[in-house]
C-alpha cells in the first residue's frame, strides 16, 4: 500500500504527514504527530476518549480517516488551554476533583468545550446527554457534570 | 495460652476441632505449633493465611506479638481489588 | 490519635492534575521509542480446543515481521500460580476460552503485524466446553485441569471445583428453629468487567543479556517485575519496571496479561516492542470478575431479629484455579451480629477468561443476595428496613460472621445517618421504589516503601512505589505536609520505578492511603528526628531537648535554652554544613487497616411499558475513618456506586451455546453513561480507625458492594415483583411483569 500525503492544521499549526489509506485520524495524531492527548478506549466510536473537533465539529477521531482531513482545522486537548491559560472547563475539572485516573479527561474536555460554544447555558440534563458518549468508569460523572456547569457559569460571567 | 479459632472449612484438617489453646509469643511460633499439632494444615499454612489477632487482621506478619489473652482467628489469605 | 489537622480534610488540586487536563500525562500506550516494533496477539476462536499444531512459517517470512512466538517459546515455571498466569498470557497445548492467546507477532508497523496474524495457521481439535457455574460444578462436566480439585471434596462436585470455604459459628438449624419467618432464595449474577477505559498497554525492551526495561499500565509494577522475571527466568534486579499513568484498574490491573508476551517478543527480535490490547481483547481476554449462583436462607422473628443465616455461594472464575469465593463468604453476613451463621463458598473453573479482582472482589454478589432476602423479610413482616438493620447491626465487640471480633466500626453511624437523611422520608412518585442496602469491605495494609528527601530550599521530594489510580499522590503529599508541618505545595510526590525505591505491594485492597500513609508519616518522623538533631547541634544543646512543632524545631522547654524556632527551610538551608543531606525513609508492612461499612439508598423508577429502570435519586453513606482529601473520597464512593448500578442493571458477559463471548465491546456491554444517572450524594462518616495515627480506613472498595441490592430492592418495591437475577435488564423485567 502506498501512503497518502496530507497537509492540514492541528491546534493552529500547519502540519503534514504520510498515512496509510485505512489509518484513523486517532492513529495519525498519536503515532505520526506525537499528540497522545487523545486516547483510544475502544476504537469503535463508543467511548469518546478520542474526541477532537474537526472544523469545529465534535468527532470520534477513531472513526475518521487520516486521509479525510486534508485542509481542515483540528483541535485536540493539547490545543484547548495551556498551563498558564487553562480553559475554564479544564480549571473547573481540577477544582472539582472531577478526574480520578484521567484517561477520559481529554475527551471530556474537548466535548464539553464544544458544548459550551454552542450552548453557553446548558441544563444539567443537557450536559448529561451531550456527554453520554464520553465514558468515565471512575467518577460516576457527578463531579464532571458539576465542573462543566460551573465552568459554563464562569464563562457567562456569573459567580460559580 | 492464646485462644486459636480455625475458620470453618479448615476444620476438615483439624479433625473437626474449631478452637484450641496454643502457647505462643508470636504469630510465627503459633503457626509452627499449629502445623505440628495438625499436619494436614501445614499445606494451607505454607500457602499463606491471614490472622485476626483480637479483631485486627494481619497478613503473615511473623513477629506480631501474641499475648496469653489473645484471640487469634486463622483465616484464608485475603486479597483486594 | 491526632485530631486537629491543618491540611487533612482540605481539597487541594492534585499534583498530576495539570498534566491530565492538558493531555501531557503519559499512559500505558502513550510511550514510543525509536526503532520500536508493534505487536499483535492471535487469539483462539474456540471456547475449548486442543492446539494440534501452529505453523508460523508464512508469518515469519512476511517482510517486516521481526519475531513470532507461541506457547512453546515459554519454558516451564515451577511456581504453579506463576505458571497459570503465564499460560493465561499464552496458551500451551490447549486454548481454554474464547480469546485465549495462542501466538504473537512483532513487526515494523501495526499494519504488517495485523497481516502477519492472518498468516499463522493453527490446527485446533475442538473439545467440550462449559461456561455456566452450576453446570461446571456438576459431576460429569468437562474438567479444565485435572488434579486441582479442592481437598476433601466428594464426588457430588466435579473436578472444576478448586476451592471450598466455610465460615461461621453457632448452630444454624437451631437458629432457623427459633425463627417466625424463614426465607430461602436462589440468586444468579452475571460476570462483569472492571471496564477501565484504558486498555492494557506496554512497551518492553529485553536484551539478550537478561537486562530489561518495561513500561506498563499496572496497579503494581513490583508485582509485574516479580511475575515477569519468574516467567522469563531472569533476575528481578535486571528488569526495571516503570508504571505509566494508569487509566483505571479497579482490580483488573493486579496481574499481567500482555507484559510477558511483549518481553519475549522483544528478546527474540532484539528490539523494543509495544503491545496494546484492543477493547475487544480487553473483554475477551483480560479478567472479568466472577459470575455467581447463590442460595441464601435467613430466619427472623416477627420483631425483626435475625435468628439464623446460611449462604451457599458458587462462583465461577474462568479457566484456571483461583481463590476468591472466600472473600464473598466472609463478607456475606459481615454487617450483622448473629448467633447462628454459616457462609459456604465454592470456587469453580469454566471455559471463560481467568477472573481477576474487581473492587471488593467476591463481596458485591454475596451481599446482594443477602440484602435482597433481608429486604423481602422486612417487606413480609412489615418492618422498616433501616430499623431492622439497626436492630441486627454489627458494632464494636460483635463477633463477626467470619471470625474476628470487630474493633470500632461505623455501620450503626451510617445506618443512623441514612435514617435521618431527608432522602429517606421524601415522598415517592408512582412506579418508583426505594431500596436500601448495607455493604462491607475489609481493607488491607501490606508491604510498602517510602523515601523522602528534604531539599536545601526547604522543599520535599517523596518517592513511593504504588501506582496512583485515583489521586493518591495528592493524599500522600497531604499526609507528608501534615506530618512535617509545611505547606502542601512544598512537596512533590512521585511513583518511583522498581529500581528507585523498595518493594511495594499492588495498589489494591483499598490499602494505599492507609499503608503508604503510615510509611509516609514514619518517613517524615525519621526526617524530623534528623532535623531536630541538626538544630540541637547549631544551638549546642541536647538533641532530646529539641521538639518539632508546626514545621519547626524548638527547644522543648526553658531549661533547654532560649532559641527562636528554626523552620524546616532554615534547617534545610544549612544542611550541607551541618552533616549533609537530610532524608527519611520507611519500609514496612502495616496491618490494622480497619474494615469499612457503607449504606446506600436509591429511588428507582421502572417504566412498565419498556421494563427500563432509571435511577432517580441516590445517596451513599460510608464510614471512611478519616477523609484525607474529602473530594477524592466522595469520588471513590460515587464511582463505586455507579459501577454497582451498572452491575445491577446492564452489565453482563453473554455467552452463546458455542461458548463464545457475544458482546465484547462497549456497544453491547453497556456501562453507565452520564445520561443514565442523577447526582450521587456521598455522605462521609468518620469513625476513626484505631489502627492508623490519623484514623484513616481504606475507602475505595466498599462503595461497589451495596448498590446491587439497593437497586434490586428499589425495583421490587416499584414493580411489586422481586428479581432474583442480575442484571435486571429491561427484557427480564418485562418478563417478570
Ligand atoms: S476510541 Fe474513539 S470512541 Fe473510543
Ligand atoms: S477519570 Fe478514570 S475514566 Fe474518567
Amino acid at each position: 500500500m502506498s501512503k497518502i500525503h496530507i497537509t492540514t492544521q492541528v491546534n493552529g499549526d500547519a502540519v503534514e504527514f504520510l498515512c496509510e489509506p485505512d489509518e484513523t485520524l486517532l492513529d495519525v495524531l498519536r503515532d505520526r504527530l506525537n499528540l497522545t492527548g487523545a486516547k483510544e478506549g475502544c476504537g469503535t466510536g463508543d467511548c469518546g476518549a478520542c474526541s477532537v473537533t474537526l472544523n469545529g465539529r465534535l468527532v470520534a477521531s477513531c472513526l475518521v480517516l487520516g486521509a479525510e482531513v486534508a485542509g481542515s482545522e483540528i483541535e485536540t486537548v493539547e490545543g484547548v488551554g495551556t498551563a498558564d491559560a487553562l480553559h475554564p472547563v479544564q480549571q473547573h475539572l481540577l477544582d472539582h476533583a472531577a478526574l480520578q485516573c484521567g484517561i477520559c479527561t481529554p475527551g471530556i474536555i474537548v466535548a464539553a468545550k464544544a458544548l459550551l460554544l454552542q450552548n453557553p447555558n446548558p441544563s444539567e440534563e443537557e450536559v448529561r446527554y451531550w456527554l453520554a458518549g464520553n465514558l468515565c468508569r471512575c467518577t460516576g460523572y457527578d463531579k464532571i457534570i458539576r465542573a462543566v456547569l460551573s465552568a459554563a457559569a464562569e464563562m457567562r460571567g456569573e459567580n460559580a | 495460652m492464646a485462644r486459636v479459632v480455625i475458620f470453618g472449612s479448615l476444620r476438615a484438617f483439624t479433625n473437626g476441632e474449631g478452637e484450641m489453646e496454643i502457647d505462643a509469643q508470636t504469630t510465627r511460633e503459633l503457626l509452627r505449633k499449629l502445623a505440628t499439632l495438625h499436619p494436614a494444615l501445614a499445606e494451607t499454612i505454607e500457602a499463606g493465611v491471614s490472622l485476626a489477632i483480637d479483631g485486627e487482621v494481619f497478613k503473615e506478619a511473623w513477629f506480631t506479638p501474641i499475648s496469653a489473652e489473645s484471640e487469634v482467628v486463622v483465616m484464608p489469605l485475603m486479597v483486594g481489588g | 490519635m491526632k485530631q486537629d489537622f491543618k491540611i487533612l480534610g482540605t481539597r487541594p488540586i492534585r499534583p498530576d492534575g495539570l498534566d491530565k487536563v492538558t493531555g501531557k500525562a503519559m499512559f500505558g500506550s502513550d510511550k514510543s521509542v525509536t526503532g520500536m516494533l508493534h505487536a499483535r496477539i492471535l487469539r483462539s476462536p474456540h471456547a475449548h480446543a486442543e492446539i494440534v499444531s501452529i505453523d508460523t512459517s508464512k508469518a515469519e517470512a512476511l517482510a517486516g515481521v521481526k519475531a513470532v512466538i507461541t506457547g512453546d517459546d515459554f519454558a516451564d515455571v515451577e511456581n504453579r500460580w506463576a505458571r497459570y498466569t503465564m499460560q493465561n498470557c499464552m496458551a500451551q497445548g490447549r486454548a481454554l476460552y474464547d480469546g485465549h492467546a495462542v501466538a504473537a507477532v512483532a513487526a515494523i508497523s501495526k499494519t504488517v503485524a495485523a497481516e502477519a496474524l492472518k498468516l499463522i495457521e493453527v490446527e485446533y481439535k475442538i473439545l467440550p466446553h462449559v461456561t455456566d457455574v452450576d453446570e461446571a460444578m456438576a459431576p460429569g462436566a468437562p474438567v479444565l485441569h485435572e488434579g486441582v480439585k479442592a481437598r476433601k471434596l466428594g464426588d457430588d462436585v466435579s473436578g472444576n471445583t478448586v476451592g471450598y470455604y466455610s465460615f461461621g459459628h453457632g448452630d444454624i438449624e437451631a437458629g432457623f428453629a427459633n425463627a417466625e419467618l424463614v426465607i430461602d432464595r436462589t440468586f444468579k449474577t452475571a460476570a462483569v468487567h472492571q471496564g477501565y477505559i484504558e486498555p492494557h498497554g506496554c512497551l518492553a525492551d529485553l536484551g539478550g543479556d537478561g537486562r530489561g526495561e518495561l513500561w506498563c499500565s499496572t496497579q503494581g509494577h513490583y508485582m509485574v517485575r516479580e511475575v515477569c522475571s519468574e516467567i522469563l527466568g531472569i533476575d528481578s534486579s535486571q528488569l526495571r519496571v516503570t508504571a505509566s499513568e494508569i487509566g483505571g484498574g479497579f482490580g483488573g490491573k493486579t496481574t499481567v496479561f500482555i507484559e510477558p508476551v511483549a518481553l519475549k517478543l522483544s528478546q527474540k527480535a532484539g528490539k523494543p516492542v509495544k503491545l496494546v490490547m484492543s477493547r475487544e481483547e480487553v473483554f475477551r481476554a483480560s479478567g472479568p470478575t466472577m459470575s455467581a449462583s447463590m442460595d441464601i436462607k435467613i430466619g427472623m422473628t416477627k420483631a425483626g431479629k435475625i435468628t439464623g443465616a446460611h449462604a451457599k455461594l458458587r462462583y465461577q472464575g474462568g479457566a484456571f484455579p483461583y481463590q476468591m469465593v472466600m472473600m464473598g463468604a466472609m463478607s456475606a453476613f459481615a454487617a450483622y451480629d448473629l448467633e447462628h451463621v454459616q457462609a459456604e463458598g465454592w470456587d469453580v473453573m469454566t471455559n471463560r477468561p481467568k477472573m481477576i479482582s474487581y473492587r471488593a472482589p467476591g463481596a458485591p454478589m454475596a451481599v446482594y443476595a443477602v440484602e435482597s432476602v433481608m429486604d423481602e423479610l422486612c417487606q413480609k413482616l412489615e418492618l422498616d428496613p433501616i430499623d431492622t438493620r439497626l436492630m441486627n447491626a454489627a458494632r464494636e465487640g460483635t463477633k463477626s460472621s467470619y471470625g474476628p471480633t470487630f474493633k470500632a466500626i461505623g455501620l450503626v453511624e451510617a445506618l443512623e445517618a441514612a435514617k435521618a437523611h431527608p432522602h429517606y422520608s421524601a415522598p415517592l412518585a408512582p412506579n418508583t421504589g426505594r431500596g436500601v442496602s448495607c455493604g462491607f469491605w475489609f481493607n488491607f495494609g501490606g508491604q510498602v516503601s517510602v523515601s523522602m528527601a528534604i531539599n536545601a530550599d526547604g522543599t520535599v521530594n517523596l518517592i513511593e512505589g504504588n501506582p496512583d489510580i485515583g489521586g493518591s499522590r495528592a493524599s500522600i503529599s497531604m499526609m507528608a505536609a501534615e506530618a512535617l508541618g509545611i505547606e502542601y505545595d512544598r512537596i512533590r510526590t512521585i511513583v518511583g520505578d522498581t529500581a528507585s525505591v523498595g518493594f511495594s505491594d499492588v495498589t489494591d485492597g483499598s490499602r494505599v492511603t492507609f499503608a503508604v500513609g503510615i510509611a509516609t508519616i514514619n518517613a517524615a518522623n525519621a526526617a524530623i528526628k534528623e532535623m531536630c538533631k541538626r538544630a540541637a547541634k547549631i544551638w549546642e544543646i541536647d538533641a532530646e531537648a529539641v521538639e518539632w512543632v508546626d514545621g519547626a524545631a524548638q527547644p522543648s522547654g526553658h531549661n533547654a535554652g532560649n532559641f527562636p524556632p528554626m523552620s524546616l527551610a532554615e534547617i534545610a538551608a544549612t544542611s550541607g554544613k551541618t552533616g549533609g543531606p537530610i532524608a527519611g525513609h520507611h519500609e514496612g508492612a502495616p496491618d490494622k487497616a480497619g474494615v469499612s461499612f457503607g449504606v446506600h439508598m436509591v429511588d428507582v423508577e421502572v417504566d412498565p411499558e419498556t421494563g427500563f429502570t432509571s435511577i432517580k435519586r441516590y445517596t451513599a453513606f460510608q464510614d471512611v475513618g478519616k477523609a484525607i482529601h474529602p473530594a477524592y473520597v466522595e469520588g471513590q464512593i460515587q464511582g463505586g456506586a455507579v459501577q454497582g448500578i451498572g452491575w445491577a442493571l446492564n452489565e453482563e458477559y453473554i455467552y452463546g451455546e458455542d461458548g463464545l463471548l457475544q458482546n465484547p465491546g462497549f456497544l453491547d456491554y453497556r456501562i453507565p453513561v452520564a445520561s443514565d444517572l442523577p447526582m450521587i450524594d456521598a455522605v462521609i462518616i468518620e469513625v476513626p480507625n484505631p489502627g492508623h495515627p490519623y484514623g484513616v480506613r481504606g475507602c475505595g472498595e466498599t462503595a461497589i458492594v451495596p448498590p446491587l441490592a439497593a437497586v434490586s430492592n428499589g425495583v421490587a418495591q416499584a414493580i411489586g415483583v422481586r428479581m432474583f437475577e442480575l442484571p435486571m435488564s429491561p427484557p427480564k423485567i418485562l418478563k417478570a411483569l
